[in-house]
Order: structure tokens, then C-alpha cells, then sequence
């Protein structure tokens, strides 16, 4: 890792936590319907939406309702994208004339935006004419991210709550998380976004001549003739999607290859911004938990396990991408770093961004549930996809998804606090409140569905026919592309291993399957047990239990999620990026 | 559960005109009062021709331009509308035959030093297919070339390369690079200069 690759991790942290404080509390008050800056402007819609959805701001919902509350929407908001994807040929802004998708294909796109997955089997620029990106895959852009924010803050009343079994109004929390929290970041997001060079317009794509279309004559010679002279250049309402694509941990691209592509990440600024807005929410959801849950420490302790797990992984990562592969150095390739070139492993990555920022957002986008690229993962080394891919295995406690990520962690949190009381001869409780079996259970469902969603997808996947033929790599990265896809699909993450071509019937509603389990299961898990602790009362004396604020509660934590995603991941970790990493560095042995 | 139906349908109907209709219909109006140039695909003009969008590379070939890295967006080098990369991975020997092939090519043209190595971001395909920028090396490997080809002096070449080159954002984020279309764009510029004998404004 170069000195300067390390200087851009820790400024970039030190701007993470500078940001995340303010916001976090910031949260903590919209939730508690406490007055902030923008109450004056915003109070008016609030209670406009109220009325025509005909809601009681004030009237709490129990766990049931809270339940059927977020699965009513969820089907309503995949039927709407779906109908729009198939009827896109006849609506307007579709400068392109853009066919609808196959039915397959549109089913699968409609799951995984609204299970924050946003998984592409598509290139944004020539499938989906304007209209659909913007008030189909925009729109829920916001409100899967809002829905995985609202669960959170549930969970956290019912951690506090005092026996009433209330979870707060679905509804309420859901028009706030818009209004006051999603909409004007993303609006100042896409404004930095658009001074920078990112698109933002409904005129149709615009052909220009290139450079040596104006060359001069005399060098108009045989090496000039086979190149274009004309290029395209693909336009839309891309910096709007993009703010709330990062923001919300949703990660799908307004252009096919995402952050990578010069018009959606075009300079430096873009993807700092973009990384910082990747984790941004995520990190400040443990300040709310905080404050809501009058527990600071507590909130600091889960920010410190995820800031651990992360720094990590991006130093392993951005030391093995800058090492280069040694199977090009053998050609006479220089990749050694330098101040005239960034040097390491640049397949698949932009020159703009080198090492250090590829791998930082590799990570990033990967351990929270983003999923968004600014460079290729199908062509990082194998330690890096090996990391990577664990980034996802580990379900989601790192960041996670918005709101998500925190909620997985609270999950793991009971588990451990399970285990290390057990150990110790204690009752099983979480600050003041007692739990047993029935938590437990729901617990370790909610961590264990998707992993076993993903290994069920991905082992019957293997059984079929002709199965290479759709995959860009052979031997192990053949199998990691498999891999990496069923990941993505259940831990809702997003990304790829691009080679895959995974857009059939089968991998198509296969991965939406995936995704649906991947995102409701710990969803409704964590709603249940809002619903159990929101019934209990604070009564164990906290000197009688674990603690769950100390370094050693942080370690035990940490290893909770490592050992569940390891074991069940590790077999098929061996089959690819390890026998892969094997491979590179001992060619002959097998 | 009516109730919930009902609910849920009035709040789709709502957030589609907030965040479908609205939000990006404001954003867009802005964008346009405030960076038109950007928002349009911040296209160059130079002397009355579009020479290209600032942000998408181009494809440029033989000895007398600085060549922009690999792109493998389908059939034509720098195609704006196949915006891809390889996908593969470090064993794959369709990869290290492409990279050998790509070494031949820049070796074999005429001025160019063979012993030299080569820097890795000018044989390896990038992420986007349309990556606008060379490392300096990769400029500074091309320079002697480009100069003999146009029978100008190395240090204009060394200049026009300074000239076109990008440092770090705040001196710490991203990477440090050569913007290769305005600097083919230059040395044309130039060159005509040169040959004309009358100056480019």
C-alpha cells in the first residue's frame, strides 16, 4: 500500500465520521418528530400526505401491522416497476424508442430495486428509455432505501420502548425518511454531481465528431482510416439517480458500467463524494442508534466494529491490487507505483482512479449493500475478490444497507450476547431487556435464510446444462462468477463479476428468488423481535449481564460474523478465489 | 389489510410525483440554469467542430498520436453507447494474449523504444471502455515517438504533455493524468501551425 493510497484512507475516514456525527443526530431528531431546520418548509407536505393517505400521525403500529405495512408496499412498488418496464414502449420520454425488456428479465429488475439489491442484467443506456429510469428505478431508488432505514428505527423504539409493544407509525417514519432525510441530500448530492461533469438532461443522446475527424491531411494515413470519426454520446437524467443510487446503498448505474463510467463518476471530487455518500448513512444510523436509544457508547462500539472490519479489508485490497499481477510482469509491464503512474493491477480500472480509490470503493460498495463499481471486480486478483466476495458472505453488518446493515448487526449482537452469556452463566439480555428462545430463533433465521438461499441457488445452478457457456472466465474465476452472483443476489448487494451473463429465465428469476429471501427474511425477523422486546421492560440490572459496550463484547462481535459467513462460505471461497490465488502464484502446481 | 391497500397505493402515487416527477425535473432545471456545459455532456468545440465530450476518451492509432488505453467496447474502440470492459480475470490467457498482442503493437511502431517498459495502464483495458486519461508514464513512454512522427522538437512535446496533465484532487484524491484527446487535439493544433505557417488563435 503507497503512502499516499494510506493518506486518502484515513483523511477519507476522518471526513466519513465528520459527516455521519452530524447526520446521525440529525436522524435521531426527524424520527422523534423533534423540530429541525427544515420543519417550516417541509410540515406543510408532511401533513398534506397524512390526509390523503388518511393516517393518524400519532397513532402507534404494533409488530403486525408494521409487518404487513412494509410487505403491502413492497408488492405494490414491484408491481408498478414492472408494469412500467413492459408498457415503456408506449409511454413518453423515450427518446430512443427502447423496446420493453422480456418479462423474465423485467420481473428480476423490479425485486432487486425494491430489495435495495439493484442488481443490472442490463446496460441503463440502451434498455430503459428515460421515463423508467427516472419514476420507475429512480423512484425506487428512495423508497427501498426509506423502507430499510424505517425498520431500523422500529427496532430501535422497541429496544426502548416500555412494554407497550409499539413500534411507532410505519407511515410517518416512511414520509419523513423522504422529506426530511433522502430528498435534500440527494438534491445537494446531484447538484455537486452535475457542476462536475455527470449528466443531466432529457435530450436525446448527441453524436459528435472526434478529434481526428479534424486531423491534418497529410496524417489522414492507413493507421487513422478504420477509426470512427463520429462518437455518441449517451445522455439522461443520470446525476439525480446517481445521488440517490449512493445514498441509498441501491448501487444500480444510470449507464452499464456504473461509477466506472466517465459520464456518472467523471472526476476525483465525484467519487470521493460518492464513496463518502456510499457509507455515509449507514455510519450515521449508529449516531441515531445512539441517541434514540439514549446509549452513545453503545452506538460507538457498533460503529467501531464496522470501521474495523472495513479498514481492514480495504488495506488487504489496496496492497493486493498494488502488487500487480505477476503474470504481466513476466511481459515487461512496469506496474511498480510511482509520481508518474499509479501502477498495480489496472485491468478493469480507470486511470483517473488508480489503486487506491478502486479499492476503497471495492470494499465500500460491497460490505454495505451498494453494490455500485467505478472499476471491474471480475478482474481484481484473487485475495481481492477473496476479500471482497467475504465483504458481502458476512450478511451485512459491516454498514450493510441502509438501515439494514445496523439492523443485521443488532441481529448478530443478540446472538452474541447469547453465546458469550451462556459462557458465563447469565441471563441473556440486551440493554436492561432479558430475551430467550423465541429471539434467538428469529435471530439466527434472519441470519441464516440468505446464506442458505445463496448456496441453494448457486448449487442448482451447477447442476445445469451448459452453464459455462454463459460465463466469460473458465477454472476457478468461471465458479467465482457463479459465486459472486448468488452472494450479490442474497446479502442484496448488486455488484458483479461482469462476465457472467446472467441474463436468462433462469438466473433471472432464480437471483430474484434469492434477493426476496435475502432481504425480507432478516427483515421480518428483526420486526418480530421489535415486536417481543417492545413488550418487555427494562428489568435486568445491567451489572447482572453482559456487557456490550467493551472491546472484548466489540471482538466477540466481530468474530460472531465472521464465523458464521466463514463456515458457511469457506468451501466455496476454496473452490475459487483460493485455488485461483493458489494457481497465480504456483503455476505448476496442480 | 383494505386499509393497508389503499395506503400503500395513495404513498406509491405521492412518491412517484415527489421523487419520480419532481425531484428530477427540479434537478434538471437547475442543472441547466446553473452547468449547462456539464449537464449536456460538457462537449468541446474547438473552431467551429464538436471534437468530442470532455469526459469520454477516443480511439487514436498509428505513431503520430498519443494512443489512449485499450478499450473493448464491442466492435469500435470508444463507442459511447458500449461502454464495457474485459471481465477477466488474471489467469485467463485470452487476457495475457491480448496484453502481449498490445505490446507488439506499440513496440513494433516506428520511433519507438523497444527496450522501454511498458507502463501497465497503457496495455490493460479499462473499466468503462471510454477512460479519457493516460498515466504520465504512458504519456512520457509515447513522447519520443510522437515527436519523430510529426518531426517536432521533443521538448514541445514534453510541454504540450505538461500542459494537458492533471494533478491530484487538494493534492491527495484520485490520480495523476494526461488527458489524451486534448493533447492529440493540441499537437494538431500545432502541427497545422507549423505547416501553414500561420498560428492557431
Amino acid at each position: 500500500m503507497t503512502m499516499i493510497a494510506l493518506a486518502q484512507l484515513l483523511i477519507f475516514t476522518g471526513l466519513l465520521l465528520l459527516l455521519a456525527w452530524p447526520l446521525g443526530l440529525y436522524m435521531a431528531r426527524v424520527f422523534s418528530g423533534e423540530r429541525v431546520l427544515l420543519t417550516p418548509l417541509l410540515k406543510p407536505v408532511e401533513q398534506a400526505a397524512y390526509r390523503l393517505m388518511g393516517i393518524d400521525p400519532d397513532q402507534p403500529q404494533g409488530w403486525k401491522s408494521w409487518s404487513a405495512s412494509l410487505l403491502v408496499m413492497s408488492l405494490v412498488a414491484i408491481g408498478f416497476l414492472f408494469l412500467l418496464q413492459m408498457l415503456q414502449g408506449w409511454l413518453p420520454a423515450n427518446p430512443e424508442n427502447l423496446p420493453p425488456p422480456a418479462v423474465h428479465s423485467a420481473i428480476n429488475v423490479a425485486v432487486s430495486f425494491i430489495t435495495n439489491t439493484n442488481w443490472q442484467n442490463y446496460s441503463g443506456e440502451v434498455t430503459y428509455s428515460y421515463l423508467t429510469q427516472m419514476m420507475g428505478l429512480g423512484v425506487l431508488n428512495f423508497l427501498s432505501a426509506a423502507l430499510g432505514i424505517v425498520v431500523l428505527i422500529a427496532l430501535i423504539r422497541a429496544i426502548t420502548a416500555h412494554g407497550t409493544g409499539h413500534l411507532g407509525n410505519f407511515w410517518v417514519d416512511l414520509v419523513r425518511c423522504h422529506l426530511y432525510v433522502l430528498l435534500p441530500l440527494a438534491t445537494l448530492l446531484a447538484l455537486v454531481l452535475i457542476s462536475q461533469g455527470v449528466v443531466q438532461t432529457f435530450s436525446p443522446y448527441t453524436k459528435v465528431d472526434t478529434v481526428i475527424a479534424h486531423a491534418p491531411a497529410d496524417l489522414q494515413t492507413g493507421h487513422l482510416e478504420t477509426l470512427p470519426t463520429q462518437q455518441t454520446i449517451p445522455l439522461g437524467p443520470a446525476a439525480s439517480q446517481i445521488a440517490i443510487k449512493q445514498l441509498g446503498t441501491n448501487g444500480g448505474g444510470f449507464f452499464g458500467t456504473n461509477s466506472a463510467h466517465p459520464l456518472e463518476n467523471p472526476t476525483a471530487l465525484t467519487n470521493l463524494l460518492q464513496t463518502l455518500a456510499i457509507l455515509l448513512i449507514p455510519a450515521a444510523l449508529t449516531f441515531t442508534f445512539g441517541r434514540m436509544s439514549r446509549n452513545p457508547g453503545q452506538g460507538w462500539l457498533f460503529l467501531g466494529v464496522m470501521l474495523t472490519f472495513w479498514f481492514t479489508a480495504v488495506a488487504i485490497v489496496t496492497a493486493t491490487e498494488q502488487m500487480g499481477s505477476p503474470r504481466l510482469e513476466v511481459l515487461g509491464v512496469d506496474q511498480i507505483a510511482s509520481s508518474e503512474q499509479p501502477g498495480g493491477n489496472m485491468e478493469g480500472k480507470e486511470a483517473r482512479l488508480g489503486i487506491g480509490q478502486s479499492s476503497l470503493w471495492a470494499v465500500s460498495a460491497t460490505v454495505t449493500s451498494n453494490g455500485s463499481v467505478n472499476s471491474m471486480h471480475a478482474s481484481y486478483l484473487p485475495i481481492s475478490t477473496a476479500v471482497i466476495m467475504s465483504g458481502m458472505q458476512i450478511g451485512g453488518p459491516v454498514f450493510g444497507a441502509v438501515g439494514g446493515g445496523l439492523q443485521n448487526l443488532l441481529l448478530f449482537t443478540l446472538l452474541a450476547v447469547f453465546l458469550a452469556s451462556l459462557m458465563v452463566g447469565r441471563t441473556p439480555s440486551f440493554m436492561g431487556k432479558p430475551f430467550g428462545m423465541a429471539e434467538i430463533r428469529l435471530a439466527t433465521l434472519g441470519i441464516l435464510l440468505p446464506g442458505a438461499a445463496v448456496l441453494l441457488g448457486i448449487t442448482s445452478s451447477l447442476l445445469m446444462p451448459g452453464l459455462t457457456d454463459h460465463m466469460t472466465n473458465g477454472g476457478p474465476r468461471g465458479f467465482s462468477e457463479l459465486l459472486y452472483a448468488y452472494s450479490s443476489a442474497g446479502f442484496t448487494n448488486g455488484s458483479a463479476f461482469a462476465g457472467l451473463n446472467a441474463d436468462t429465465p433462469w438466473f433471472n428469476l432464480s437471483l430474484a428468488m434469492v434477493m426476496l429471501i435475502g432481504r425480507f427474511a432478516p427483515m421480518l425477523a428483526a420486526l418480530a423481535i421489535a415486536g417481543y422486546l417492545a413488550q418487555k421492560s427494562a428489568t435486568v440490572d445491567e451489572r447482572n449481564s453482559v456487557r456490550t459496550t467493551t472491546p472484548l463484547f466489540a471482538l466477540l462481535l466481530i468474530l460472531t460474523f465472521i464465523v458464521i459467513g466463514g463456515l458457511g462460505f469457506l468451501p466455496a471461497q476454496i473452490a475459487g478465489p483460493i485455488l485461483e490465488a493458489v494457481l497465480l502464484a504456483h503455476p505448476e502446481a496442480f | 389489510m383494505r386499509l393497508i391497500i389503499q395506503r400503500s397505493l395513495v404513498f406509491m402515487a405521492l412518491l412517484i410525483l415527489l421523487t419520480g416527477v419532481a425531484y428530477p425535473l427540479a434537478i434538471t432545471g437547475m442543472a441547466q440554469v446553473l452547468f449547462p456545459h456539464q449537464a449536456n455532456g460538457s462537449i468541446m468545440e474547438d473552431q467551429g467542430h464538436q471534437i468530442g465530450a470532455y469526459h469520454l476518451g477516443q480511439a487514436f492509432a498509428g505513431p503520430a498520436y498519443f494512443w489512449s488505453r485499450p478499450s473493448l467496447t464491442g466492435d469500435t474502440p470508444y463507442d459511447g453507447l458500449n461502454s464495457d470492459a474485459s471481465n477477466l480475470g488474471p489467469l485467463e490467457p485470452g487476457l495475457i494474449e491480448e496484453v502481449q498482442a498490445r505490446i507488439h503493437a506499440l513496440r513494433g511502431l516506428e520511433g519507438q523504444n523497444p527496450e522501454r517498459p511498458l507502463p501497465v495502464d497503457l496495455v490493460t483495458a479499462s473499466a468503462s471502455g471510454l477512460d479519457p486519461h493516460i498515466s504520465r508514464a504512458a504519456a512520457l513512454y509515447q513522447a519520443e515517438r510522437v515527436a519523430m512522427a510529426r518531426n517536432m522538437p521533443l521538448e514541445t512535446i514534453h510541454d504540450l504533455i505538461e500542459t494537458h496533465a492533471q494533478g491530484r484532487w487538494l493534492g491527495l484524491f484520485g490520480e495523476r493524468t494526461v488527458h489524451v484527446v486534448s493533447l492529440n487535439r493540441a499537437l494538431d493544433h500545432r502541427y497545422m501551425g507549423g505547416v501553414t505557417g500561420v498560428s492557431t488563435p
